[in-house]
Formats: structure tokens, C-alpha cells, sequence
């Protein structure tokens, strides 16, 4: 899966830099403000797969890396769906340090 | 150079450009009087002869956002429509220049309600005006049939990469029948090699369609398209001249001037009353009149330097309007008017509206606009805006 | 320029009639024309005009022309007060009719035909712009029935190129016989 990154145009005042409008990938994407109070961990011994964490997350957060479920915590709100959805209990919201 | 002449509609002109010129794609609503054009196009799809995609779309809407997508992916697409039809399309107008894709769109020009008419004036393409399209008008159903083959070859140019707007009046051209060469294919095949472009979406390059940009890059990919117009000018300077080498007709560029050399007074017009009026300058000279007309082509890109650097000798100019701004003016003598402003001695202008909703513009309604730009003496404080025609005798409440 | 103008109802072919001569005089025989109908929307029944124009350059005036030099009514019923103020004095008016002792005072220079009669006698149906144009040609002297012919050809599928292409030589000869 192919994840976005915030895009950020440099046209260094040079408007033979400034691409037409399909230029890139994203766009308008901030990261998340630092506002989260907890994160969500996946235990990945618990995880069978099923990746319905993914399918309920709002933000689109979440995503595999090799067999492995991973967080994107650029743009995870900490809203907590993922691990209240998840029937293993392989999620677990952990404070915020 | 060999084509064939028939005795075709503006429809059916267009029609057969847009058969010719190759589109893969095809989206349009049928709406009077650009209704034969889609039936035509149909026709083509259904007995093959126009290898083509021909989408069914229920709205105008859909079959602007349809050919945003096709488009989005590097396919060459056509639509058409008119009047209510193009003002349903508004919002995706802007979509599709604002995403540098060059869609080619006949429109029909056509009243606009309220009050509701089928006949021609240009109030729908006037509407239009900041939509970022390249916009030109045609004379008569050759020039219609050969426009939308030099569209695309103009549109799709990589440093221009914007969508032209056409515009037949509607039952005036469209409706009429009359003798028109249709070129033939190979030759303009020759002419307009098939769309290739990386400006499209590609599964092994990742782009972005109708990309949101804030405040702190907005301004910047403004001026990119604000700039890129330059480069719209070019090409339909380049373009004529690669038509008219080819194919034996040439239409000017962004003007044409008729009989302007020593003329003292000229007359603007766009669209097909251009040949009526013709005719009229041809009679007024022969009675030792000295006027002259200028044929409007292009309205996006504006050719100003044609109105910078008009003659001296000219005491006055007028632009025909079938169009209104309501609030001031009609909208081509705005625009011609500010070209006008930056001249360095003052020419005075009036402003004619007529043709409004289908009322038939004669011969003597161009002689009185010529009448009344020869015995205009440039006074800043005379009625500038005048109603020709208008079948009220007391304007006065 | 020499205007034609044809007056029918919706549905007769007033309008197909103008296309088909503007057609003969421009593609077949190397000048030029225009054909327009009186424009919007249409129905069956509904009065009818439509225009040629032809000449021998290119043409530039598409302005209507308030008077014509030919007027073709292919429907007598049409007929008022006011239809003849659109041809022009010396102009010549073909009428589609079963009386032609009824235009006997016609200020005008006048052709009858009893198109609907030979409509149905050569189609079976009482379509008579193809015998109007028969008999504008022998009127006018502005084409022959050849150059008819091949538009017909062209316009018609084979069966029913073969009755129009009859009833054109049959309208001309009936005009041209001075009936």
C-alpha cells in the first residue's frame, strides 16, 4: 500500500517549477495536530489478520507491513474504533507520553 | 487535399469534425440545437465508422464530469451542448481547465432563461467567460467543422494543455444547410496524430485528480494558468497556418479584418452575423462609405494588440452584442473596451445589442450601427449602450 | 442570388424540398446554397417555410429575405391574404392544386400542378415535395431533371428512388408541357 505524505510544493519562486494541477500525489494532508491522548498498540502475536481494524478505521491509519499490522501515527487521531472493534483484544489504547 | 463537398447542417459539421479529429471518448446530453450533432455522433458509434466510446450520460453535469475522467486519463474526449445544458455544466467548467485537460466541447449558442427561448444569442458562452476555456466563435459550418480539428491540435499542444470551447449559433449555423468540404480522414489524421500525454492519471506513477490547494500555494498554480494563455495565442497563430498550408484554408488567427485598410469606422462581430455583415460593408462602400469590420474569432484569449493597434484614421468603433451583462454593458464591448483603453489616443466605442432571444438581425439593422458610428462625434456622455431593433417606442417611465 | 421559398405543413417536406434543390444547385452542380427551415420547434400540421438560397459564389447574406423570387405552396389550405406579399412582383409562384381556374387572377406569374394527384398516383401516399421540385425545375429552368435525378439516387433507397425519379419527370413534363 502506498502511504501519503503530506505534500509540500517548493517552487523556489520559479514558476518553471510550478507543476500543472495532477503534479503529485496528496494533497492538503496535514499531520495530525498532537492532540491525542492515547494510542492505539497492536499486539501482533494476538493478530489473526482479519484486518477489520482497517476496514473501521476513519482516517485510513492503518495498513501491513510484510504479515504485520502497523499504525501510521502521522495521522492516527487516537479515537480508539480500532481497538473497540478489534474481537481479539489485540489492540490496546497506552497513554500518551 | 482531397476531401469531398456535401451539403451539410452546422450539426452535421461538427458532427463529421469530431469524427474526424478521432475522440475516444464521448459524453454528451442532447439539448436544441446541438440535438443532431449527438444523434449524429450516435449514428457514427452504431455503424462503426467512429471507433469511439460513446457514453450515455442522464445530464450536462455528468457529461462534463465524464469527460473530466476520460480525460484523466489521457483520452481524447469530446462533448457538446448549449444555453441551459452548458449552464448545468458550470461547475465542471473550471474542473476541467483549472486540471489543464483539453476537452474539446461544441456549444450551441442559445438564449438562456428566464425568459426561456430555443433561438440564438450568446448570453450561454458570455456566461462562461472566466471558465478558463479558450473560447472562439465560428462563421459559418466549414469553420465549425474545421474548428474542432485545430481544437485539439491547439489544446492539446503540451505547453498549452487547455480545453477549447466552440460556439455555433444555434439554428442560425446549426440548423442551416449548406455547401461544406469534409477533408479526408488520412489527411487529417496527418494532421492530428493520436492524444499522448503524462499529464494522466498512471497506475506506476501516482498522481492526484482535482488536487485542493490552500491559501499558501493557491496563487501560484493561478498564475500558471493565468500564464500558460501566452502559449494559447501562440499555437493558434501556429495552428491556422498549419490548417490552411494543409488542408487550403486559412481564418486569421484570433481576428480577421475586413476592408479596414482606410476605414473609418468598424464594426465588431463574432459568431455568423460576421457574413451578413460582410455584405453590408461591401454595399456601403460602394456609396463611398468608409467602413470596415472586424471579425472576432477569439474571446479567451483576448486579442487585444488587435485593438491597440488599430488605426488613427478610425473615428469610432462598434461592438455587436448578443449578449447583455445586466447591471452595464455587453460583455465583448467590455472586453474590447479595456484593450481599447490602452491605447494612446482615445477611441470612442459604442455598443450595439441586438440578435437578443432569436429576433433576426437584416441588413438594415447593420447599416443603422454603421449609420450611427459615422455620425458618432466621440462624445464621452452619449448613450453607449444601444438597443437595436428594439420594438419600444418610449424607454422613458 | 435567386431566393426559393416553400410554404407546406409540417410533416409534407416543405423543408426536404428546400434541402433537396439546395443540394442539387450546390454539390452537383458547382455553386452554391443555403437551405434553412422557418426555425423551432416543429409538428405535423403546423404551417411551414423554408428557404434556398442560391448562387453562383459563395454566400455571404444569411439575412431573410423579405420578398423571394419563387414561392412554392405545396398546401393550398395555406393559403391567405397575406401569403403573396412574399414574393417579389415579377416573381413566379407554383401551387400545389386540383383548381387551377381559382388563380386565374393572380397578379403573379403562375404555375399549377396537381402534385397530390400525382403523389398518389406514382408513391400511393399524397407526399408532394418531389413533384414540386419537378416542377420547379421546369419553371425555373434552373436544372435539369438529371441533376434531380442524382440526389434522388442519393437520398432514396432503390425502390423508392425508382417512383420519385418517375414522379420527378412526370411533374417536369407536365410544367414543361405548359399545361
Amino acid at each position: 500500500m502506498q502511504r501519503q505524505k503530506p505534500v509540500k510544493f517548493d517552487f523556489s519562486g520559479k514558476l518553471k517549477d510550478v507543476p500543472l494541477p495532477i503534479a503529485v500525489p496528496g494533497n492538503l494532508l496535514s499531520i495530525n495536530a498532537g492532540f491525542r491522548s492515547f494510542r492505539p498498540v497492536i499486539d501482533n502475536d494476538k493478530c489473526a489478520g482479519c484486518m477489520m481494524c482497517y476496514v473501521m478505521c476513519p482516517d485510513g491509519t492503518i495498513y501491513k507491513e510484510g504479515e504485520a499490522l502497523a499504525i501510521d501515527y502521522d495521522y492516527c487521531k487516537g479515537c480508539g474504533i480500532c481497538a473497540e472493534e478489534c474481537k481479539l483484544k489485540a489492540i490496546e489504547m497506552v497513554p500518551e507520553e | 487535399m482531397a476531401g469531398y463537398k456535401d451539403f451539410i447542417s452546422g450539426d452535421e459539421a461538427v458532427a463529421i469534425g469530431a469524427k474526424l479529429a478521432r475522440p475516444e471518448v464521448i459524453a454528451a446530453y442532447p439539448i436544441t440545437p446541438q440535438t443532431i450533432v449527438v444523434e449524429r455522433l450516435s449514428d457514427f458509434v452504431e455503424d462503426g465508422s467512429l471507433d469511439c466510446q460513446y457514453l450515455h450520460v442522464e445530464s450536462e453535469h455528468s457529461a462534463i464530469m465524464a469527460v473530466l475522467g476520460s480525460e484523466a486519463m489521457g483520452s481524447r474526449s469530446f462533448t457538446a451542448t448549449s444555453s441551459q445544458g452548458l449552464l448545468y455544466m458550470v461547475e465542471g467548467l473550471p474542473y476541467v481547465s483549472g486540471s489543464r485537460f483539453p476537452v474539446v466541447m461544441m456549444n450551441a449558442n442559445r438564449a438562456i432563461a428566464v425568459p426561456w427561448s430555443i433561438y440564438n444569442d450568446h448570453n450561454d458562452s458570455m456566461f462562461c467567460m472566466n471558465s478558463g476555456w479558450i473560447q472562439m466563435y465560428v462563421e459559418d459550418a466549414q469553420e465549425a467543422l474545421d474548428m474542432v480539428i485545430q481544437a485539439y491540435k491547439i489544446g492539446e499542444n503540451p505547453k498549452v494543455m487547455l480545453p477549447v470551447m466552440i460556439n455555433v449559433d444555434g439554428f442560425l449555423l446549426t440548423h442551416t444547410y449548406e455547401l461544406v468540404e469534409i477533408p479526408d480522414q488520412a489527411e487529417v489524421d496527418s494532421f492530428l496524430p493520436p492524444y499522448v500525454t503524462d499529464h494522466r492519471m498512471d497506475l506506476n506513477d501516482f498522481k492526484s485528480v482535482c488536487i485542493g490547494v490552500g491559501p499558501e500555494y493557491h496563487t501560484e498554480f493561478r498564475y500558471r494558468q493565468y500564464h500558460d494563455f501566452k502559449y494559447a495565442v501562440d499555437a493558434i497563430a501556429e495552428v491556422d497556418r498549419e490548417y490552411g498550408d494543409k488542408f487550403g484554408r486559412y481564418y486569421g488567427g484570433m481576428v480577421e479584418k475586413y476592408r479596414m485598410e482606410d476605414a473609418e469606422v468598424v464594426l465588431v462581430t463574432v459568431g455568423s452575423i460576421t457574413s451578413t455583415a460582410r455584405t453590408v460593408v461591401d454595399s456601403m462602400r460602394e456609396e463611398g462609405k468608409k467602413v470596415g469590420l472586424l471579425k472576432l474569432r477569439y474571446l479567451r484569449p483576448f486579442p487585444d494588440e488587435a485593438f491597440i493597434g488599430l488605426s488613427d484614421n478610425i473615428k469610432a468603433i462598434g461592438v455587436l452584442d448578443k449578449n447583455m451583462s445586466y447591471g452595464y454593458e455587453g460583455t465583448v464591448y467590455t472586453n474590447v473596451n479595456s484593450a481599447l483603453a490602452r491605447r494612446e489616443k482615445r477611441m470612442p466605442s459604442l455598443n450595439f445589442i441586438a440578435g437578443l432571444g432569436g429576433r433576426a438581425i437584416s441588413r438594415e439593422d447593420i447599416e443603422e450601427m454603421f449609420n450611427q458610428l459615422l455620425e458618432y462625434k466621440g462624445e464621452a456622455e452619449a448613450d453607449r449602450v444601444r438597443f437595436i431593433n428594439l420594438n419600444l417606442k418610449e424607454v422613458e417611465e | 442570388m435567386i431566393d426559393v421559398r416553400w410554404y407546406g405543413r409540417g410533416g409534407q417536406g416543405a423543408f426536404t424540398a428546400a434541402r433537396i434543390l439546395g443540394r442539387i444547385m450546390s454539390v452537383y452542380k458547382g455553386g452554391y446554397a443555403l437551405a434553412y427551415p422557418s426555425f423551432g420547434p416543429e409538428r405535423r400540421g403546423a404551417p411551414v417555410w423554408s428557404f434556398t438560397r442560391i448562387s453562383d459564389s459563395k454566400i455571404l447574406d444569411r439575412s431573410n429575405p423579405p420578398v423571394s423570387d419563387y414561392l412554392i405552396i405545396l398546401d393550398e389550405t395555406l393559403i391567405d391574404d397575406e401569403t403573396f406579399k412574399v414574393l417579389k412582383e415579377d416573381g413566379l409562384v407554383i401551387i400545389n392544386t386540383a383548381e387551377p381556374e381559382k388563380y386565374s387572377e393572380l397578379k403573379f406569374r403562375t404555375v399549377c400542378i396537381n402534385a397530390t394527384k400525382m403523389a398518389q398516383e406514382y408513391l400511393g401516399r399524397p407526399i408532394t415535395n418531389v413533384a414540386m421540385i419537378g416542377a420547379f425545375a421546369a419553371a425555373s429552368g434552373l436544372f435539369e431533371i438529371e441533376d434531380g435525378e442524382k440526389v434522388l439516387e442519393d437520398t432514396f433507397a432503390p425502390k423508392l428512388f425508382v417512383k420519385n425519379a418517375a414522379l420527378l419527370k412526370a411533374s417536369y413534363e407536365s410544367v414543361k408541357g405548359g399545361k
